[in-house]
């Protein structure tokens, strides 16, 4: 991916991370390109999430280096909060602020982080709820929506605070068939605006359509990486293989 | 539920043809629950109403406790030094959410440099909760004054009987606001971060709004007995509503008076509480999903 000239907008060079004796992350390299989307797949625990929450600063690592635009993020004692504004996350329960309506729970970081006026940060907030078919819910609570809704408003949210890159950990495992739809169509349209993104995902389906970097991970280790066709088609490692037939297996591909 | 839920007979005029078949048996359940509570409380109170007074003691007891004419003699007197209670309590109340708050941060901070902040919060919640309140009221109401030379309003007992008040309820408070601030899950806090919030904005903005909405009910049981305890300030001489009870017990050699000041303080904690419960309900209502049977 890093073609010399190009500086990747992250970069994760041999990155470890362990709880207690266990490593979650065992020498992970990994390279995304601006306007790049890099899925991670792989089974439960394999250290897809770690991976984002890594990324996002929310957990710190034992060894290796986290590059956002070639700037070093991992070093401790570095100031997370300028880092954080410049990476979006959405979660797999989306975390919405259940005291807020929509409208503040997209409105509140723009405007207590970047100091954003209230008028400008609701016109933007509005114009992005629009844009998702969530117009008429910016006055109703998190608990008042679906949980596709619910979804869609946290990328929203993450949205406004205008990232740089997002990382998306499972944003769909909580959902129903049709929810699931209404998710994948929102981030495809995240996407065709050129944001960067990496998400950690079980929609295989999915991911092959939407990726340009398939990385499969298992214990902790990135076990193959590549496009989508060679990942899906044509894997050169067993590993990938055998998760890929588990999958087929299950009806989940 | 598509028609009003825990309504009594939603328009019984066209209601009873339009209601379905599952519509016409909630009906009669709702019925059945209404009669069956008011028919147990109108027994109960007047079974209570009629044993009562058939005890040998009632006579007795009737003349020293519900007197009604020492009640309504007593009751304009009790009124002013109530007044007293009531604004010791307005001015302790603030103080006490306050400091409770900041209390129950305190013992929230992650940051390793600030251990000694926890650990101070720590023991002071510990050290407070495991003196009675009438031994903090005491000792500070009579121990601080005594370090004053001359006579000024900063060395009045009522000032200081206050203080301990407020030193007392803020360890309790901040044991309920810790727990409120525990309660709210991590993933708040993830989510919060992940936006670019500081830590501190995380905890004012996202932690505390929820945490505070959830322990209001344990909130509201403190501050209404805060409203009795101030009563306790009367141990340091102060002539607030149960101290002038006393009193007037001592004048007509009669326990109504006491009645009366039990009076005073019910027209204050019962609104307390009705008023919490409808906010909450209000609360519940307008962020809420649909609530479960």
């Amino acid at each position: 991916m890093n073609d010399g000239a190009t500086i990747p907008k992250l970069s994760l060079l041999n990155v470890e991370k362990s709880f207690a004796l266990r490593k979650v992350l065992d020498d992970v390299s990994l390279d995304v390109g601006t306007h790049q989307v890099v899925s991670l797949i792989g089974a439960s625990g394999s250290g897809k999430s770690t991976l984002l929450r890594c990324v996002n600063l929310l957990e710190s690592i034992n060894e290796g280096k986290i590059l956002l635009d070639g700037t070093d993020i991992s070093e401790p004692g570095l100031a997370v909060d300028p880092i954080r504004r410049r990476i979006g996350m959405v979660f797999q329960s989306y975390n919405l602020f259940p005291h807020m309506t929509v409208l503040r729970n997209v409105t509140h970081a723009p405007r207590k982080v970047l100091g954003t006026a209230r008028t400008e940060a609701e016109a933007d907030a509005k114009e992005l709820l629009g844009r998702f078919g969530l117009a008429e819910k910016a006055g109703a609570y998190p608990d008042q929506l679906s949980g596709g809704q619910q979804q869609r408003v946290a990328i929203v949210r993450a949205l406004a605070m205008a990232p740089e890159l997002m990382l998306l950990d499972e944003v769909t495992a909580a959902l129903d068939p049709v929810l699931v739809g209404e998710v994948l169509n929102v981030i495809r349209e995240v996407r065709s605006a050129g944001m960067t993104m990496v998400l950690a995902t079980h929609e295989m389906g999915f991911a092959r359509e939407i990726s340009d970097v398939v990385c499969f991970l298992r214990d902790g280790r990135i076990h193959e990486q590549g496009p989508p066709e060679q990942i899906f088609n044509a894997p050169t490692e067993t590993g990938t293989a055998e998760f890929l037939a588990r999958v087929i297996a299950s009806g989940r591909l | 539920m598509p028609d009003a839920p825990g309504r009594d007979e939603p328009d019984a005029a066209h209601g009873a043809g339009s209601l379905g078949r599952r519509g016409r048996y909630e009906r009669a359940q709702r019925r059945r629950s209404t009669l069956i509570a008011s028919v147990s409380t109108v027994l109960s109170v007047a079974a209570l109403a009629v044993l009562i007074p058939l005890t040998p003691g009632w006579d007795r007891v009737q003349q020293s406790f519900f007197s009604w004419s020492v009640f309504r003699d007593s009751l304009p007197q009790l009124w002013s030094p109530f007044l007293l209670n009531l604004k010791i309590f307005v001015i302790c109340a603030p103080c006490i959410l306050v400091l409770g708050m900041l209390v129950a941060m305190a013992r929230n901070v992650r940051s390793p440099a600030l251990f000694p902040v926890r650990l101070f919060a720590a023991t002071y919640t510990n050290v407070v909760r495991g003196v009675p309140v009438i031994l903090w009221i005491t000792l500070i109401g009579f121990g601080v004054p005594g370090l004053f030379q001359k006579r000024a309003w900063y060395t009045k007992g009522i000032v200081w009987g206050s203080v301990a008040l407020v030193v007392c309820y803020s360890a309790y408070v901040a044991e309920v606001f810790r727990a409120g601030i525990e309660s709210v899950h991590e993933s708040q806090r993830a989510a919060a971060r992940s936006l670019g919030l500081t830590s501190r904005q995380t905890m004012l903005g996202i932690i505390v709004p929820q945490a505070v909405r959830r322990v209001v009910p344990p909130l509201m049981n403190d501050l209404v007995s805060l409203q009795k305890d101030v009563a306790l300030v009367s141990v340091i001489g102060t002539v607030e509503a149960l101290r002038r009870a006393t009193i007037l017990k001592d004048k007509t050699f009669n326990f109504t008076p006491y009645v009366a000041a039990a009076v005073l303080f019910l027209l204050v904690s019962i609104p307390l509480t009705v008023l919490t419960d409808f906010l909450l309900a209000r609360e519940r209502r307008m962020t809420g999903s649909t609530a479960v049977r």
